[in-house]
């Protein structure tokens, strides 16, 4: 739930403040590391082709003699993707990068809107004073020691990075259970997530979960040898609103 | 009605509306993603804001603990950041930026950008008188291969197109100068004191090697050298340093209401002079590359050219370049 991580609570027009909970140093640092491995790769495979096309046979060692043709279509282009790729990506992909997608997490305004283009180019710059002395040390070290896990950067462009909350399943079926009147909200969200997670259960694992369901929510019971489909059906006619 | 039987009635009502959040939801990503310039879509989700807005409120207070108020908190938080999203449309930004804010950004450093070159013009002259009167010294501020070149009447530029071509001369040069200047600008955060370390060092670097170069009668090929690129290229040291000054003045006498609001308000400000400093030094890094060590160029070309550049750069940073309109009285 969202008051578990340490969350930034922003007002609204409509007086309902939004909770965005705050990434720290470890969704940072996973994302910065898929983001890493990526620029790398981009970077190196661009210097691999290169070098192959611009020496015509297989071999990526550069000439003896420094030529524009080499640096301008191998080494620049490499080296632009590799400390380009954050300033490029994150104006493109509005404030997010493949590895913060695959952490969740994106980057906000601290009024929790979408930061301008000019808040991620200096939050980027600032990358410079973040990443010294080695590894990220600065940054890391306030991200841990601030409130909201800000390195230097986004204190400059004022943003933070939060979770990208998944889209949460509301579950079907509980509105359906719920208006009958047969169970609260809490007891048709977990018939229902139940149902949707039979599939994926252990055969014991069902049985037991209905079991204990039926026990608090339902009228019926059931019998200790009956079979899971059987369990199944219980918990689905529980789960659905009844004939009058 | 009892309480509960009117909580139940008020769930039961809530949960009726489940399609709503997920259109709400859909309608919110979609527009995130830039797809679609509907206005009516827009319009929707002003009102799909609301409807999230009042329906949270309600499932905070009913279903405190559900997956229910789980998707509302995710569905209400995208909504507001969809909302809450500038226009993203960089040719009038950077339009913008080049005719109305730079001159004003360059106004309200105007302060800082008189100390800077005080600072870098001091340090120029301190390092100059350094070495002038103590020759060894150069060895603080200078490679032992410079040293060598100037010990043995020749200036260390000479034949530099034979080894390296221009293009890649320019490219490393302008690379270098790009990044000294954003250091210049973000070391700006040790409260003002890494700015004045790095206008500091390079104004004795200058001066030094200046006062070396002298004293073996090369200071007029060392200024032919350097006028063509270097009027910009000093100047936006100054210019980037003045950007760091802001910074660290804004760390130790906060006007805004905290420090860090102070830090946020000025970085973001004064980083909009980097843009121009970022495309100033690409200018100054080619003129580097292709003017500067090419002997075919003479002096009074080199001068021109200098000059020529150095006026482009105040047209720039005033805003006329690009047709900056004269501020009128307010009626």
């Amino acid at each position: 739930m969202s008051e578990a991580a340490p969350g930034l609570t922003v007002d609204s027009v409509t007086g309902i403040d939004v909770s965005l909970p705050v990434a720290g140093p470890g969704a940072r640092a996973y994302a910065f590391l898929v983001d890493w491995h990526i620029r790398v790769i981009l970077a190196l495979g661009w210097y691999v082709c290169g070098a192959l096309f611009y020496n015509g046979r297989f071999n990526v060692t550069p000439p003896l003699i420094s030529d524009a043709r080499w640096f301008g279509a191998v080494v620049a282009p490499a080296l632009t993707i590799y400390f380009l790729y954050h300033h490029a990506v994150e104006l493109a992909m509005r404030g997010s990068t493949p590895g913060k997608r695959m952490a969740g997490v994106r980057i906000v305004a601290r009024d929790g809107g979408a930061p301008s283009a000019g808040a991620l180019l200096t939050r980027n710059v600032f990358r410079l004073v973040d990443s010294l002395p080695l590894f990220y040390g600065v940054g890391l070290i306030t991200v841990v020691l601030t409130r909201d896990n800000l390195r230097i950067g986004d204190m400059a462009a004022g943003t933070l990075l939060v979770f990208e909350q998944a889209e949460a399943r509301l579950p079907t079926p509980a509105g359906d259970a719920h208006r009958a009147g047969r169970l609260d909200a809490a007891g048709a969200e977990i018939v229902a997530e139940l149902l949707e997670r039979w599939p994926a259960l252990q055969p014991e694992a069902r049985v037991r979960l209905a079991r204990q369901v039926l026990a608090r929510y339902g009228s019926e019971s059931g019998e200790s040898g009956d079979d899971e489909a059987a369990w199944r059906t219980r918990l689905e006619r529980l789960a659905r609103p009844q004939q009058r | 009605m009892n309480g509960s039987a009117r909580q139940r009635a008020l769930t039961v009502s809530l949960l009726q509306r489940a399609d709503l959040w997920r259109q709400a939801d859909r309608r919110a990503r979609r527009l995130a993603r830039g797809r679609g310039d509907d206005a009516a879509d827009a319009t929707r989700l002003a009102d799909d804001y609301r409807l999230l807005a009042h329906d949270l409120a309600r499932v905070r207070v009913l279903m405190p603990d559900s997956r229910t108020r789980e998707f509302l908190e995710a569905a209400y938080a995208r909504a507001h950041a969809t909302l809450h999203h500038g226009a993203w449309r960089i040719g009038s930004a950077v339009l913008t930026l080049l005719r109305e804010e730079l001159p004003a950004v360059v106004r309200w450093l105007s302060p800082y950008i008189l100390w800077s070159t005080a600072i870098f013009a001091l340090a120029v002259i301190g390092g100059y008188a350094l070495v002038w009167r103590y020759p060894e010294l150069i060895a603080l501020f200078a490679s032992p291969d410079l040293i060598a070149s100037v010990e043995r009447g020749q200036l260390w530029t000479e034949g530099l197109l034979n080894i390296v071509p221009s293009s890649v001369l320019s490219v490393q040069i302008l690379a270098n100068n790009i990044v000294v200047s954003l250091f210049a600008y973000c070391a700006g955060f040790l409260f003002g004191l890494g700015t004045i370390y790095i206008l500091g060092l390079n104004g004795l670097m200058l001066g030094a090697v200046f006062a070396f170069v002298s004293l073996h009668g090369l200071r007029a090929q060392l200024l032919a050298f350097i006028v063509a690129h270097g009027c910009v290229e000093l100047s936006v040291m100054c210019l980037s340093g003045a950007a760091g000054a802001a910074v660290g003045e804004a760390l130790i006498r906060p006007a805004q209401a905290g420090r860090i609001e102070s830090f946020r308000v000025a970085a973001l400000r004064s980083g909009k002079l980097l843009f121009a400093c970022a495309l100033l030094l690409v200018g100054s890094g080619m003129l580097e590359g292709y003017v500067s060590p090419n002997p075919r160029f003479a002096l009074w070309a080199r001068v021109a050219i200098g000059v020529s550049y150095w006026l482009l750069m105040v047209a720039l940073l005033s805003g006329w370049l690009f047709g900056r309109r004269a501020r009128r009285a307010l009626p």
